[in-house]
């Protein structure tokens, strides 16, 4: 048995939270990345997957405070760096966002089958019946950079076969490069021939056919679809100890 | 030459009908005073260009506003802005919805006096479809590639609040983040600047290096002294936001709010 097997094997008797094993997806969106801006969009998840991957198996990656300041070190949430290496105000990130040396997860309260997501508004959006947040940077992001999203309630509310306004890109309208989207069931991805959404991997304890149940249009599911890992001991430690000990993770993720 | 002003006097110099600039991010150092002593006017039908806080939630509240540019309008520790929402759901404002760095290059085309700059960011989204206003061009040279041509973003004044001024102008941030406040002042055909603190010009370096010096008098109409007038929002280093004061605004009606003062 290989030392990432052996630890899989570990963290699987060991019984770990949903919480842990969506960070480390969230995490895992990084894996390869080298020295570019992982930006989690805000909370607890997406800001510690970045900050987990960083500090465990991709360290040349940049990640920043939640304001302006690129952090030399990498601090718990809500903490603060004591080692600042760097400066992006937000013109310089509507700059990063263009030059593409960013990836960033965003959140979505709508999404269809392509990725394409909504953040703007729910109903027409004329007269919404509910005004969100308006479509904030999700175009350009989505044009320009590599983007991976978090969905902490995996419900047909949020799967919807057509979103009310298309915020972020899908496959079919341009999207850079749509990485994966990590839920609080399963991580999903669009590596199919038509960039539709697939089922990648479902979270320890989730079935399936909950995730389909949960996907309010058809879902590309093969044969047989692997179990997300979750952390290894090491990862464990870093994100109980350094990351989060107050456990901030835990009241993000439904399930 | 002094160019201080009060508050009232910058309330009274915007009309009817006008587009107005107003600087900060969200709810983070938001020239709020400027925007109360607007409340207190007659004006209206105002068209108002913002990385939105809730400097656009009071004025659509207040019914001064006719139309929103925007690519959020967001408190930050709170979301979603209640007055900003009601007057969409209510169908009472119209808005122009861009993407965030849409936006920044409308204002910076306004503040280079170009009819418009070329970016990526927008197409492919629905803010094509809601904006059909919107043209592309495409680029001349070899790649030809198509590209969304933002429009200037062009303003007849501006509103910023910076920590420090002085008397003429030269206006100076002291926090973290200069947000685009430079290039309001610069896309405007007027900025007026209130301030936490006027102080001799001689003492602008004496709190922040050369580079803090964000906007420069020439680029300024009036200078109003406003301790505090970035609040509840934020303005560091003086001082965070207030939450409390955020959190009463978010869920006190309207009316009851402007009676409580």
């Amino acid at each position: 048995m290989s030392r990432a097997e052996a630890d899989k094997a570990d963290a699987s008797r060991a019984g770990v939270s949903r919480a842990d094993v969506c960070v480390v997806a969230c995490a895992e969106a990084f894996r390869g990345d080298g020295e570019i801006l992982a930006a989690g969009i805000g909370g607890a998840v997406t800001v510690l997957g970045a900050r987990l991957a960083r500090l465990t198996f991709e360290p040349d990656l940049i990640t920043h405070d939640g304001n302006c300041l690129l952090t030399g070190d990498v601090p718990a949430l809500g903490g603060r760096p004591e080692v600042v290496e760097g400066w992006l105000p937000f013109r310089d990130h509507l700059w990063l966002v263009l030059n593409g040396r960013r990836h960033v997860m965003l959140g979505a309260s709508q999404m269809d089958r392509y990725g394409n997501s909504n953040i703007s508004c729910i109903g027409d959006w004329r007269r919404p019946r509910a005004q969100l947040l308006g479509v904030r940077g999700a175009p350009g992001n989505t044009r320009c950079d590599p983007t991976s999203y978090w969905i902490p309630r995996h419900s047909p509310k949020v799967f919807v076969p057509r979103v009310d306004m298309v915020s972020g890109l899908g496959t079919d309208r341009g999207a850079y490069d749509l990485r994966r989207v990590v839920t609080n069931l399963a991580v999903l991805d669009f590596r199919t021939p038509d960039g539709s959404m697939r089922l990648a991997s479902v979270h320890p304890g989730v079935s399936v056919a909950e995730v389909v149940e949960a996907t309010g249009f058809e879902l590309r599911v093969g044969d047989d679809v692997p179990e997300t890992r979750g952390p290894t001991p090491e990862e464990a430690r870093v994100l109980e100890e350094v990351l989060d000990p107050r456990g901030a993770r835990h009241k993000e993720v439904a399930g | 030459m002094t160019k201080v002003m009060s508050v009232a006097d910058v309330a009274a110099s915007v009309e009817s009908g006008m587009t107005v600039g107003i600087g900060g991010w969200g709810s983070r150092r938001k020239p709020m005073a400027l925007v109360r002593g607007l409340l207190d006017t007659p004006v209206r039908d105002l068209t108002l260009v913002s990385y939105g806080g809730p400097d656009v939630g009071m004025l659509c509240a207040a019914g001064k506003v006719r139309r929103v540019v925007a690519p959020f309008v967001t408190l930050d520790s709170i979301p979603l802005e209640p007055h900003f929402r009601r007057a969409r759901q209510n169908g009472t404002i119209e808005f122009t919805e861009y993407d965030e760095g849409m936006f920044m290059f409308g204002l910076l085309a306004a503040a280079h006096r170009l009819p418009f700059l070329p970016t990526r960011a927008g197409l492919g989204s629905d803010v094509m479809r809601v904006n059909p206003g919107l043209r592309t061009v495409r680029s001349p040279y070899e790649d030809g590639e198509e590209l969304v041509a933002v429009p200037a973003l062009t303003m007849d004044v501006a509103l910023v609040h910076l920590n420090r001024a002085d008397r003429r102008g030269n206006a100076q941030y002291l926090g973290p983040d200069p947000f685009l406040d430079d290039l309001y002042a610069k896309a405007a055909g007027r900025c007026y600047v209130s301030c936490e603190r006027l102080v001799d010009t001689a003492d602008l370096l004496k709190e922040g290096p050369v580079q803090s010096l964000l906007i420069s008098r020439s680029m300024v109409a009036g200078v109003v002294e406003a301790p505090g007038g970035a609040g509840f929002t934020a303005c560091e280093p003086d001082y965070g936001r207030d939450e409390d004061e955020q959190r009463r605004y978010a869920s006190t009606p309207w009316e009851d709010y402007r009676e409580q003062g």
